[in-house]
């Protein structure tokens, strides 16, 4: 800093930053943020921006989920484009017209779908590592697995439709989160017992934040996997089966 | 019955009050994507003179949502106060709008006003106000509230301290909440979103908030914004819960999409009233809305998303809130697409709120696939401030990093209040005062009585 640069208050408390990937300690100038923060801010949302628009490389998918030994089938909603993805996300709820056709009969299963939701960047790092983890547990358990699908420009409740159609007993939704400036490859997971079109979220149960940073793909299998036990014990998922897995640790005193 | 307005040579038909009400509002895409917007510029200003010319009689003769079919239009119908909106009875929804201007709605008679409209009245008024209206007309409604302090009083701006961290934390959710308290955040209250909705993970948060509260002794109150059932789960484990925190809607539909009911609710309230935990009154319960929520359910029933939102505030009402938050741009641009809309949006909510006698703040809020930055922020943070929003969220650096979306940073509240002289709550600004943090933060220190290890970061 020079003579002529406005005074900026130091940070002092900067140590807070050991505990946590958030902003904390920015300092401040005046009210406002320092101008280094402020353009590391601005970064990260031109980065996040540009990730909105990133596509899932169904090849390359299909090459990392290979060693799994699993069928993978790909399909489509009924967005034809990103922009259309934004605005219309009952047509991302919806199989692109004849994709119905390609999706065999696995009744009584766990249904794996793929599917790039916001961001496509996670779920291509992620989703192969998720169901890897998962698939021993699944098996030791004698938990019927059906192929994988994996879906384009997808939301959430297309799973519905896919599951439904395939007469899977579960589906589960491994699906791109919104990015945000500090994760711009976060997974989300969501499992739905008995899909069908119609379904509503509160029907579902959710595990977000698999990524570098929030869960490992294995902490979020393990957790997919208890769920998955609990739903098919109690014939149901949403708020009425909660997450009651205990937990290493406690409080600090 | 229908309704029918001619504008430049068309003769426009809206068959019922809802299609009028959807064919007024202001364009945004989440209408556009419900096929309910008005098909051109004209048709809007066509539906928006017939709206203008409806007695506010008229609302309590046609529901927008069957009465048989749905219980947020029961508890809207049924709670109606006919003496109260004897003051306005005579007037048409313009005329409303001319009389809300005017000096006679003054700050009380706005407050006697509350129990006699309903959410589809002060919707329709809201339609055909320009922003400045909106603030204006917000800037009269006084609606205060209180746990262990006071929010909403006049010249004052709260802040919820929202310390989310992606995987729970504890030390990660204690250091956002140390750097929150040192910019002055936290008096609306300590509100952690849990990444997860388990049962332990939702007793330990609310035991950190609960312990750092504690500790510092800090006049204000938190919550772990769980579902209800959760926290409902909670208490009977003895948790230390302040408030009951639950997202709502304006149907019976959109509210069973989020797996709660009236009943529901009036049970967990009962439940928190139980702990006798506030020391300065007893609203307790925080709520949650946003446009849009009803349509992406498929539960709006035909209706604008706008008026859905209004409807979701006779719901907050029913339960004397301590904070209700429109949370306006986190739902997507498929709702609200860009700056423009979320500003409109954000600034209705919080009118219409006020209105009906909510302790009203925004999540002034976008998320990376909508058209907004931060100078939208700004500019909504700024028009609400004017308007007297009750509180706005403070997140480290504006990013939360475990929703994946931008607010407004514990520094925009700081910004926000020096901009228009405002202060935190008076009991907070108290405690401000005694823990001498204004010095601190200005040396960039953290005061000896705010030590890090009593929140568990050593």
């Amino acid at each position: 800093m020079s003579a002529a640069d406005p005074p900026v208050t130091p940070a002092r408390w900067s140590e807070l930053r050991r505990f946590t990937a958030a902003r904390v300690a920015l300092g401040r100038a005046g009210n406002g943020l320092p101008t280094a923060a402020h353009l590391d801010f601005q970064e990260a949302h031109a980065r996040a921006r540009d990730a909105v628009h990133s596509a899932l490389d169904p090849a390359a998918l299909e090459a990392a989920l290979a060693p799994l030994g699993l069928p993978v089938l790909r399909v489509a909603s009924q967005a034809p484009d990103r922009r259309s993805y934004l605005l219309r996300p009952d047509l991302g709820r919806r199989l692109r017209a004849g994709d119905r056709a390609l999706l065999p009969a696995a009744p009584g299963s766990l249904l794996f779908v793929i599917a790039d939701g916001l961001c496509a960047s996670g779920v291509q790092a992620q989703a192969p590592a998720v169901i890897g983890h998962a698939l021993p547990p699944l098996r030791q358990a004698g938990i019927p697995v059906a192929p994988i699908v994996l879906a384009e420009q997808a939301r959430v409740a297309l799973g519905d439709e896919i599951g439904g159609a395939m007469g899977a007993r579960l589906v589960a939704m491994l699906i791109g989160e919104r990015p945000g400036l500090t994760a711009l490859d976060s997974l989300g997971l969501y499992l739905t017992y008995a899909p069908r079109p119609g379904r509503s979220d509160a029907e579902r149960n959710c595990i977000s934040n698999i990524r570098p940073g929030g869960l490992s793909p294995g902490q979020g299998a393990g957790k997919l996997v208890w769920l998955v036990r609990a739903a098919l014990g109690q014939g149901m998922t949403g708020v009425a089966l909660k997450d009651e897995q205990p937990l290493p640790g406690r409080l600090p005193p | 019955m229908g309704f029918a307005q001619a504008v430049g040579g068309t003769r426009y038909l809206f068959p019922d009050l809802r299609t009028l009400l959807a064919r007024a509002t202001p364009l945004r895409s989440g209408d556009v994507l419900a096929g309910l917007a008005a098909g051109s510029a004209q048709e809007r200003v066509a539906a928006q003179r017939a709206l203008a010319d409806l007695p506010l009689r008229h609302f309590l003769d046609e529901a927008v949502i069957p009465y048989e079919e749905d219980e947020v239009t029961r508890l809207i119908l049924d709670r109606h106060d006919a003496g109260a909106f004897a003051p306005v009875a005579p007037l048409t929804v313009g005329g409303f709008r001319d009389w809300l201007l005017s000096e006679a709605a003054s700050p009380a008679v706005l407050a006697a006003l509350r129990p006699g409209l309903t959410p589809e009245m002060v919707a329709a008024v809201s339609k055909i106000c320009r922003l400045q209206d909106l603030v204006a007309i917000a800037a009269k409604c006084r609606v205060t509230t209180r746990f262990r302090n006071t929010l909403g009083l006049p010249g004052c701006l709260s802040i919820r301290l929202q310390p989310n961290d992606p995987v729970d934390d504890p030390r990660g959710v204690a250091a956002a909440i140390l750097d929150g308290l040192l910019l002055g955040a936290g008096d609306a209250v300590i509100g952690v979103n849990p990444a997860t909705d388990s049962i332990e993970t939702t007793i330990r948060l609310i035991e950190l908030l609960d312990a750092v509260r504690d500790r510092y002794a800090i006049p204000t109150q938190s919550c772990v914004l769980a579902h209800v059932t959760t926290t409902l789960l909670a208490i009977e484990r003895g948790a230390p819960v302040d408030l009951v925190f639950q997202s709502i809607g304006g149907t019976e539909a959109a509210n069973r999409s989020f797996g709660v009911s009236l009943a529901l609710l009036r049970e967990a309230r009962e439940a928190a009233l139980g702990l006798r935990r506030g020391s300065l009154g007893n609203d307790l319960m925080y709520f949650e809305t946003g446009q849009g929520s009803a349509l992406s359910a498929e539960a709006h029933h035909g209706c604008d998303q706008q008026t859905v939102e209004a409807r979701a505030y006779a719901v907050a009402r029913e339960f004397s809130p301590l904070l209700v938050n429109s949370v306006v741009g986190f739902i997507g641009p498929e709702y609200l697409f860009d700056g423009k809309q979320i500003t409109r949006a954000g600034l209705e909510d919080h009118c219409c709120g006020k209105l009906l006698g909510l302790p009203m703040g925004v999540d002034v809020c976008y998320t990376n696939h909508a058209e907004a930055d931060q100078d939208d922020v700004d500019a909504l943070l700024t028009l609400l401030g004017v308007a007297g929003v009750t509180y706005i969220m403070g997140v480290p650096g504006a990013d939360d990093v475990m929703l994946a979306y931008q607010s407004s940073s514990f520094h925009d509240g700081r910004y926000l209040r020096a901009a228009l002289g405002k202060r935190p709550a008076p009991e907070f600004a108290a405690w401000m005062e005694r823990m001498g943090l204004e010095a601190a933060s200005g040396a960039g220190e953290l005061p000896p009585r705010l030590a890090p290890a009593l929140a568990g970061l050593a």
